[in-house]
C-alpha cells in the first residue's frame, strides 16, 4: 500500500510537471494528499471488481491497476493512452482492471456503478463495484436516486464519498446541510466515516463493506475525510481567498497520509528508513520512464477522429 | 413489406413492440426491462403486459419514479454484461435524463477508445392531441438525434416497430426509440416469423411521381392521408419513412427528391432547428439541381403544446395542411 501510494505522489507531482512544462492539453485535477482513499479502497478489491471515478481520479486508476505510462500517454492526449488520446485526464477508463471510466459530470458515475453492481447481481458472478465520488456530489439528485434502488435491490456496491472539503472553490459547510452520514442513514444504507489519512483504516472500512456486499448484503456508504493538497486544478495556485495557507499546511504536515504510514511502518518494524527511500527510488525510475514514454508516444492521425463514435 | 411465406397476423403498434421485447427475451438471457410501472401494470400504456409473468420480476423491473437513476443504472448495467430495455414513459421525460443518454450513454465507447460499450434501449414516446397539456405532449426526438454515439428510431407501422426493435435490442450502441402513443391501437399486417429491419434504410410506404413528401413516425399515417387527398387533384405523392433519424438513408431521400423535383418533410417535433431542417437540407444538397421548388417543411407550431382541443390540434401538421402544401407546391 505505501508503495502505492507513492507512485500516486509521484505520478501526480510530473502531471503538474507537465502542465507546468506546457507538455500537458488542457488541465488536470491532482489527487495529492488523497492517496490513502484510493489504496485503502482498492486494496479490498479483487482484480474484476469494477469501480467508477472522477475527474480527480487519477489515484483510483493507479490503485486499481493502471499502468502509468498509458495514463501518462492518454493525458498528453497520445494514441498509445487508455482512451486513444480521446478522453484525457478526466476520463480514464480500462476494461482490463474494471476500471468503467472517470466521468467528469460530479456524480455522473452513480448510475454506472449502481449499474454495474445491478448487472453483477443479475449475473452472479461476484463482482462488486466502487463509486468514488467527492463531496461535491452530495448536492446531485441522482446519487440519491440509485442509492435509494441500490438498497431497495441489495446491490453489491460501495459508495466512496471523499470528503476534501472543498466543492472546487467553495468549503463544503457552505454547500452541505445536516450530517452527511444521515443521508445514507435515511435509505438503511450501513455507513461509516473514516480518517481517509489513514490508509489502514480506510482498507479496514473497505475489507467490512467488500465483505457485507458479498455476502448479498447490498450497498455500503463509506465517507472518507481528507484533504486535496493542491487546488481545484493545477491552474488553481492563488487559494488564500477560499482557504487559509494555515489549514494547507497544518494538513500537509502533520496529516500526509504517506508520511503517516512511514512512521507506522518504521514504529512498528515493518520496514526501515532505508528500504522506504530505496522504494522512492523505484517509483521515482518508474515514473521518469512513463513520462518519456508518454512524451515519445505518437498523436493519433486525424482520421480517427471519426472512429469508435458507434461500436 | 418483403414477401414471406410465413402466415401473416394482424397487429397493434403496442402487440407488435411486446412481440420484439418477449422474442428477443426468449432469445438473449441478458435482456432485461426497467422502468416505472412496467411489470404487472404493464406501463399506462398496456405495451409490456405480460411480459413480467413470462420473465419475472427479475426482468421485469418496476423501479421508483427516478428516470436519471434508472436510466443510469441501465448504462452501467450494459456496460457490464446486461442488454437493458429502459422505459421512459413519456418522451417529455428527456428533459429529465439527458446527462444520462448524452453525457454518459453516448460518449462511453468514444470516450473510452472503444473500450467499453453500452447496448441499451431507451423506449419512450412521442406525439401530441391526446389533451395531455405541455409536459405529456412533446416530440423530443431532434434531440438525441442531434449527439453523436445515439442511434434514433420512430417506427410508423406495426411491421416496423417489431422489426426496428429487435434490432435496437441487437444493436451494440445506445438506441432512443420513439414510439407514437396515439399509434398504439394501429393495427397493421405482421409475419409470425422472425425478422429484424436494418437502421439507416427508408421504407417507400407509398410510390408516386409529382412530389416526395418524407414523414416520420406519427405524421406517415399523416401523409398517407393526404397522399389519397391527393389522388383526386390529378397529384401522385411518394411517401418515406426514414423509419431511424440516424443513421438516415439519404440516398433514398435524395432519390426520390430527384424523381418528383418535389419535396415536403413534415414531423411531429418542433419546427424550428428541428428534424424537418435537417432532412429538407439532406435533399436540398443532394437534389439541388432536380428541384423545382424550395423543400417545404411542416413542423409542429413554435408553442408549449396547449390542452384545449382546437388548439392542440392546430399546433401540429394535418392530412389537409399536408394536401394543401403539396397542392401549392405542385401547382
Amino acid at each position: 500500500m505505501y508503495r502505492q501510494m507513492v507512485r500516486i505522489r509521484e505520478f501526480e507531482q510530473r502531471a503538474n510537471d507537465l502542465y507546468l512544462r506546457a507538455l500537458m492539453p488542457g488541465l488536470t485535477h491532482l489527487y495529492e494528499g488523497e492517496e490513502a482513499v484510493a489504496v485503502g479502497i482498492c486494496e479490498a478489491l479483487q482484480p474484476d471488481d469494477y469501480i467508477t471515478s472522477t475527474h480527480r481520479g487519477h489515484g483510483h486508476c493507479l490503485a486499481k491497476g493502471a499502468s502509468p505510462d498509458l495514463m501518462f500517454a492518454e493525458l498528453l492526449g497520445k494514441e498509445a493512452g487508455y482512451c486513444r488520446g480521446k478522453g484525457g485526464s478526466m476520463h480514464i477508463a480500462d476494461p482490463a482492471t474494471g476500471n468503467l471510466g472517470a466521468n467528469a459530470i460530479v456524480a455522473g458515475s452513480a448510475g454506472i456503478a449502481t449499474g454495474a453492481a445491478f448487472a453483477a447481481k443479475r449475473l452472479g458472478n461476484g463482482r462488486l463495484c466502487v463509486c468514488f465520488f467527492g463531496e461535491g456530489a452530495l448536492g446531485q439528485g441522482v446519487l440519491y436516486e440509485v442509492m435509494n434502488m441500490a438498497q431497495l435491490w441489495k446491490l453489491p456496491v460501495i459508495y466512496v464519498c471523499e470528503n476534501n472539503l472543498y466543492n472546487e472553490y467553495t468549503h463544503y459547510s457552505e454547500t452541505t446541510s445536516g450530517e452527511i452520514l444521515a443521508r445514507p442513514a435515511a435509505f438503511g444504507i450501513p455507513a461509516e466515516s473514516v480518517d481517509g489519512q489513514d490508509v489502514q483504516a480506510v482498507y479496514g472500512a473497505a475489507r467490512r463493506f467488500v465483505e457485507l456486499a458479498r455476502q448479498g448484503h447490498g450497498p455500503g456508504f463509506i465517507l472518507c475525510n481528507t484533504y486535496r493538497f493542491r487546488g481545484h486544478h493545477v491552474g488553481d495556485i492563488k487559494r488564500d481567498y477560499y482557504r487559509p495557507k494555515q489549514e494547507e499546511q497544518q494538513w500537509m504536515g502533520e496529516r500526509d497520509p504517506i508520511t503517516r504510514l512511514a512512521n507506522s511502518l518504521a514504529e512498528m518494524g515493518h520496514a526501515d528508513r532505508a528500504s522506504l527511500d530505496q522504494l522512492y527510488a523505484e517509483v521515482k525510475v518508474e515514473m521518469d520512464k512513463a513520462v518519456e514514454f508518454a512524451i515519445a508516444a505518437p498523436y493519433p492521425s486525424i482520421d480517427q477522429a471519426e472512429q469508435d463514435v458507434y461500436a | 413489406m418483403p414477401e414471406t411465406e410465413s402466415p401473416v397476423r394482424e397487429l397493434t403498434l403496442a402487440e407488435a413492440v411486446r412481440e420484439a421485447l418477449a422474442e428477443e427475451m426468449r432469445r438473449d438471457s441478458r435482456v432485461c426491462v426497467l422502468g416505472e410501472d412496467v411489470a404487472e401494470a404493464g406501463t399506462p400504456f398496456k405495451v409490456l403486459s405480460g411480459l413480467v409473468e413470462e420473465f419475472g420480476k427479475e426482468r421485469v423491473v418496476d423501479t421508483p419514479i427516478s428516470e436519471p437513476g434508472f436510466t443510469g443504472i441501465g448504462v452501467g448495467a450494459a456496460m457490464t454484461g446486461l442488454r437493458p430495455v429502459v422505459d421512459i414513459m413519456f418522451g417529455d421525460f428527456l428533459t429529465l435524463i439527458m446527462d444520462q443518454i448524452a453525457n454518459q450513454a453516448a460518449k462511453v465507447h468514444y470516450m473510452s477508445g472503444g473500450h467499453w460499450k453500452v447496448p441499451m434501449v431507451l423506449r419512450t414516446t412521442l406525439g401530441a392531441s391526446r389533451r395531455s397539456a405541455a409536459q405529456h405532449s412533446q416530440s423530443l426526438h431532434a434531440w438525441p438525434s442531434h449527439i453523436p454515439g445515439l442511434k434514433v428510431a420512430l417506427p410508423s407501422t406495426p411491421y416496423d416497430a417489431k422489426g426496428l426493435m429487435k434490432t435496437a435490442i441487437r444493436d451494440d450502441n445506445p438506441v432512443i426509440f420513439f414510439e407514437d402513443k396515439m399509434m398504439y391501437k394501429l393495427k397493421g399486417p405482421v409475419p409470425s416469423d422472425e425478422y429484424t429491419i436494418p437502421f439507416g434504410m427508408a421504407d417507400i410506404k407509398r410510390v408516386g411521381r409529382d412530389i416526395t413528401i418524407v414523414a416520420t413516425s406519427s405524421m406517415v399515417q399523416v401523409a398517407l392521408g393526404a397522399a389519397k387527398l391527393l389522388v383526386e387533384v390529378g397529384i401522385s405523392a411518394e411517401v418515406i419513412d426514414p423509419r431511424t433519424t440516424w443513421p438516415l438513408d439519404e440516398r433514398t431521400l435524395i432519390e426520390s427528391a430527384k424523381k418528383t423535383s418535389r419535396a415536403i418533410v413534415v414531423d411531429e417535433g418542433y419546427h424550428r432547428y428541428g428534424v424537418t431542417a435537417e432532412i429538407a437540407s439532406v435533399i436540398a444538397e443532394g437534389a439541388f439541381y432536380n428541384l423545382d421548388k424550395p423543400v417545404k417543411r411542416m413542423g409542429a407550431m413554435h408553442v408549449p403544446v396547449p390542452f384545449s382541443p382546437p388548439l392542440e390540434d392546430a399546433t401540429v401538421p394535418s392530412e389537409s395542411k399536408v394536401f394543401d402544401a403539396a397542392r401549392e407546391l405542385c401547382g
